[in-house]
C-alpha cells in the first residue's frame, strides 16, 4: 500500500535546483494492508501514461497487416452475413420488423466491442509482464487501456451501421441520444470480467485458453443472433444477468427503434456490472501486491 | 545534515519457493486449497519452502548522494531496488522515499519493435515516469545522444542491437527525477557508450543533486560514480561505508576463502616441478594475496622440484584484468634445487591502479614446459588511489606525484642569488 502525502503537481517538471526543499511527495513502502485502496493520486499522476498505452495498442493493432483497420468492419460484416443466412433464412428467426441484416449489425457492434475488450484487457498483464517486472505504475491501467482502446474498432464498425440504416430507410430519432449510456455499459462490464481474467490470468495460464471459449459461450448466451422476445416473460429480468443483453438490446432500441426498451432487465445488469466490477477491483488489488513476483 | 531522501526501517521480502516457478496451473492451486484443512491439522506453518530474499534492512540516503549497492548475485540487491521502486511490495518493514523516483532495471523498458524510433522515446519515457512535455522537450537531445537521427522514423525491429541499446539508454539517461535506481544497466553496451552513459549518471548526480543508487558488479564503476556503498548478502547487510573501505573489504572477501579453481589446478603426474603457490611478505598486509601500501613490495612464489635441475627459464608476467600485460621479466640458466624453494622479487613498489591482477609464471628445462601456471588466488591491489578521479583518464600506473608550479622569474633570481 502507497500513499502520497503531498501533492505531486508543479514539481513534475520543476528542476530540482533545491535539493531539501520540504515540496517532495513521499512515498511510504509497506507490505499491503487494508481491501480497497484505489489510490486515486497516483491513478491521476500517471494519467499520461493511460493515454500512451492506449495509443500504442490502438497503434500496433493492424500493423503489418494488408488490409488494416478495415477488419474492425470486416468482423462483424462477415459475421452478419454469416447469421443472416444461417439464422434468418434456414432457421428463420424473424426479428420485430427490423430487417433481420440491421438487426444483426447492430447487436453485433457492441458484441465484438466487448469480445474485444475483454480479450485485450485479459491478458493484458500478462502481455506486459515484462513491463511489470521492471517499472512501478498503476497496474490498473493495463486493463483499462485495453477497454477504451478498443473503442476505436466500435467507432470504425458503427460507420457502417450509419450507412446502413437509410438504406433500410431507417431513421433512429431522440433514442438516440440514448447510445452512449449503452456504451458505458459495455466498457463497465468488459471493464469487470477484463479485471479478473487479467489478474487470474497472472496467476493462472489456463486463463488464455477458457476466454476465447468463454465468449463463444457468451456470444449465444447474448441476444445477438436472435431477440430476447425468445425468452419467457417471467424470466426476462432474470436474462438482465447477463449484462451483454441489456447492451445488446439496448444497442438495438436506440438505433434501430425496435425491440424492447429498457426495463426491470436493464436495471438488473447494472446491477450484475456493479458486483463484477467491485469484485474485479478488490481480487484486482489482492493481486497486485504480488504481481511482479508472479506474473 | 542533509535532507533524507531514503529511509528503509526493516525491509523484509519473502519468497514462496513456488512463486520462482512463474506461473500456476489452476490444477495446483485446487490441489493445495484440498489439502489446505490436512496441513493446518498437522500444524504446519507457511514458513515452509520459503527464502527471504531480503532480511531487517535499515539504511539511510540524504537527498544528492549516490550510493552503490554491491554484493553477490542473488544477495538481494535487485529485490531492494524492487521493494524501493514500488514494483513489488515488502513482506515486513517500511521505507519512506521522499521524491520522484526513477527506476532502471533493465535497458529498454516498454520498447516496442513494431514501433518507430520516435514513437518509442514517447512510450518509453511515459512508462519509465516522464512528462510528454518532458519528452518533447528533450527529443533532440535524447536522439543526438543515442547518435540515431537518421533512423528515427524507422520501426525499432530494423534497428541493430547496439542502436537499441543505445536509443533506450539516451532516454533512462534523460530522466529526472529526484531518485534514480539503476540496476546493473551499464553492463549491456560497447565500452565506448557505457563511458558515456556512466559520464551522464555523474553529472546527475553531481551537478544535478539527484539521489542516485547504483548496482553493479564493477568496482571500478562503483568507485567512479559513489561515495558510500552498501554491501549486501544473503538478504543482509555486511557493511555500510565509504566506498574505499567497503569495496577493499568486499573484495577481499571474494579472493580470499576456498576458490574452486585451486583445485581443479592439474600436475602431470611426472612433473619434475611446479608451482605451489604464491604470496606477499612485504608489505605484510591483513591478507597475503592484498597489497595495501605503495611500498617496497616482496613476493614469493614458493617451487618444488623432483631432482637438482640443470639450466632452466623462468618466466613471469603481470595482467589486469582486460589481459593486458602489465609487467614481464624472464630469466635463463637458473639451477633449481631439488625440493622446495622460493623465487622471490623485490620490487620498490607496484604502483598499479587499485583492482585485480593475476601473476602468469613458467618454468621450463631443455626438455620443455614443467609448469606454467596462473596464479590463484589474484592479486588484489588495494592501496589509496592516487589518480585521476575519471576512468577514462586514469590510465594503469596509480603513482603519487607531486605537483607545483614554479613561476620563471623566481626560477631565474633563485639562480642568480646562488
Amino acid at each position: 500500500m502507497t500513499r502520497h502525502a503531498a501533492p505531486f503537481q508543479q514539481l513534475r517538471t520543476l528542476p530540482v535546483t533545491v535539493p531539501g526543499n520540504g515540496q517532495r511527495p513521499t512515498v511510504i513502502i509497506q507490505p499491503s494492508r487494508g481491501l480497497l485502496r484505489l489510490d486515486l493520486a497516483a491513478l491521476w499522476h500517471y494519467r499520461e501514461l493511460l493515454y500512451f498505452l492506449i495509443w500504442r495498442d490502438v497503434k500496433i493493432r493492424y500493423k503489418q497487416t494488408a488490409i488494416g483497420v478495415a477488419w474492425a468492419i470486416l468482423q462483424p460484416l462477415l459475421t452478419m452475413v454469416l447469421f443472416a443466412v444461417v439464422f434468418g433464412r434456414f432457421v428463420g428467426v424473424s426479428p420485430e420488423g427490423a430487417p433481420y441484416t440491421v438487426f444483426t449489425y447492430a447487436a453485433l457492434l457492441p458484441w465484438y466491442y466487448f469480445a474485444q475488450a475483454v480479450t485485450e484487457s485479459g491478458r493484458s498483464l500478462v502481455g506486459d509482464a515484462a513491463l511489470i517486472r521492471k517499472v512501478y505504475f498503476p497496474r490498473l491501467f493495463l486493463p483499462l487501456a485495453g477497454v477504451l482502446g478498443s473503442l476505436l474498432d466500435l467507432g470504425i464498425a458503427s460507420l457502417l451501421l450509419f450507412a446502413l440504416l437509410p438504406v433500410y430507410g431507417i431513421v433512429p430519432g431522440v433514442r438516440l441520444a440514448t447510445l452512449p449510456l449503452f456504451v458505458a455499459l459495455a466498457m463497465v462490464t468488459a471493464f469487470g470480467v477484463g479485471l479478473w481474467l487479467s489478474a487470474l490470468n497472472a496467476l493462472y495460464r489456463d486463463v488464455r485458453y477458457a476466454v476465447p471459449f468463454l465468449i463463444q459461450l457468451w456470444l449465444f448466451a447474448s441476444p445477438v443472433a436472435y431477440s430476447t422476445s425468445l425468452v419467457p416473460e417471467p424470466w426476462r429480468w432474470a436474462y438482465g444477468l447477463n449484462p451483454m443483453a441489456g447492451v445488446v438490446e439496448g444497442f438495438r432500441w436506440a438505433l434501430t427503434g425496435r425491440g424492447a426498451g429498457p426495463g426491470v432487465a436493464l436495471a438488473v445488469s447494472v446491477l450484475a456490472v456493479l458486483v463484477v466490477v467491485v469484485g474485479g477491483l478488490l481480487y484486482f488489488r489482492k493481486v497486485e501486491a504480488t504481481m511482479a513476483d508472479m506474473v | 545534515m542533509d535532507a533524507v531522501a531514503i529511509r528503509a526501517e526493516g525491509l523484509g521480502k519473502r519468497y514462496r519457493i513456488g512463486e520462482r516457478e512463474r506461473y500456476l496451473a489452476l490444477r495446483d492451486t485446487l490441489v493445495r486449497w484440498a489439502r489446505a484443512p490436512l496441513r493446518a491439522l498437522r500444524g504446519r506453518t507457511h514458513e515452509n519452502g520459503s527464502i527471504w530474499a531480503l532480511k531487517d534492512v535499515s539504511f539511510e540516503v540524504a537527498e544528492g548522494e549516490a550510493v552503490g549497492i554491491i554484493g553477490r548475485n542473488g544477495a538481494g540487491k535487485t529485490t531492494l531496488l524492487k521493494i524501493l521502486a514500488r514494483i513489488t511490495k515488502p513482506t515486513e518493514g517500511h521505507a519512506e522515499v521522499r521524491g520522484r523516483v526513477g527506476s532502471l532495471l533493465e535497458v529498454g523498458t516498454g520498447f516496442h519493435p513494431e514501433l518507430t524510433g520516435r514513437e518509442n522515446v514517447f512510450l518509453s519515457g511515459a512508462i519509465l515516469g516522464m512528462s510528454r512535455r518532458e519528452i518533447q522537450r528533450r527529443f533532440d537531445e535524447i536522439v543526438e545522444f543515442a547518435g540515431v537521427e537518421r533512423f528515427i522514423d524507422t520501426p525499432l525491429k530494423r534497428y541493430s542491437t547496439g542502436m537499441q541499446t543505445r536509443l533506450a539508454f539516451a532516454v533512462a539517461a534523460h530522466l529526472e527525477p529526484d531518485i534514480l535506481l539503476v540496476d546493473e544497466v551499464l553492463a549491456v553496451g560497447d565500452i565506448e557508450f557505457q563511458r558515456k552513459c556512466l559520464g551522464k549518471m555523474q553529472e546527475v548526480s553531481e551537478k544535478g543533486g539527484r539521489t542516485v543508487l547504483f548496482v553493479s558488479h564493477q568496482m571500478n564503476q562503483i568507485r567512479r560514480l559513489c561515495r558510500r556503498v552498501l554491501w549486501l548478502e544473503a538478504g543482509g547487510i555486511v557493511e555500510t561505508g565509504p566506498t574505499p573501505h567497503v569495496t577493499a573489504a568486499y573484495e577481499r572477501a571474494m579472493t580470499s576463502g576456498n576458490d574452486p579453481r585451486n583445485e581443479h589446478r592439474e600436475f602431470a603426474p611426472n612433473a619434475k616441478a611446479r608451482f605451489l603457490g604464491w604470496e606477499i611478505t612485504e608489505p605484510r598486509g591483513p591478507e597475503p594475496h592484498i597489497l595495501t601500501e605503495l611500498a617496497p613490495t616482496t613476493i614469493k612464489f614458493r617451487v618444488w622440484a623432483q631432482a637438482d635441475l640443470g639450466p632452466c627459464h623462468h618466466g613471469i608476467v603481470l595482467y589486469d584484468t582486460e589481459g593486458r600485460r602489465v609487467w614481464g621479466w624472464a630469466t635463463d640458466r637458473l639451477p633449481v634445487p631439488a625440493g622446495a624453494s622460493t623465487f622471490v622479487y623485490r620490487f620498490p613498489m607496484l604502483p598499479l591502479r587499485p583492482g585485480f591482477y593475476s601473476w602468469l609464471v613458467t618454468l621450463f628445462d631443455e626438455t620443455g614446459r614443467l609448469d606454467s601456471w596462473h596464479v590463484v588466488p589474484d592479486l588484489l591491489i588495494a592501496t589509496d588511489d592516487h589518480q585521476h578521479p575519471r576512468d577514462e583518464w586514469s590510465g594503469i600506473l596509480n603513482l603519487p606525484a607531486t605537483f607545483e608550479v614554479v613561476a620563471a622569474r623566481r626560477a631565474a633570481s633563485d639562480a642568480q642569488s646562488r
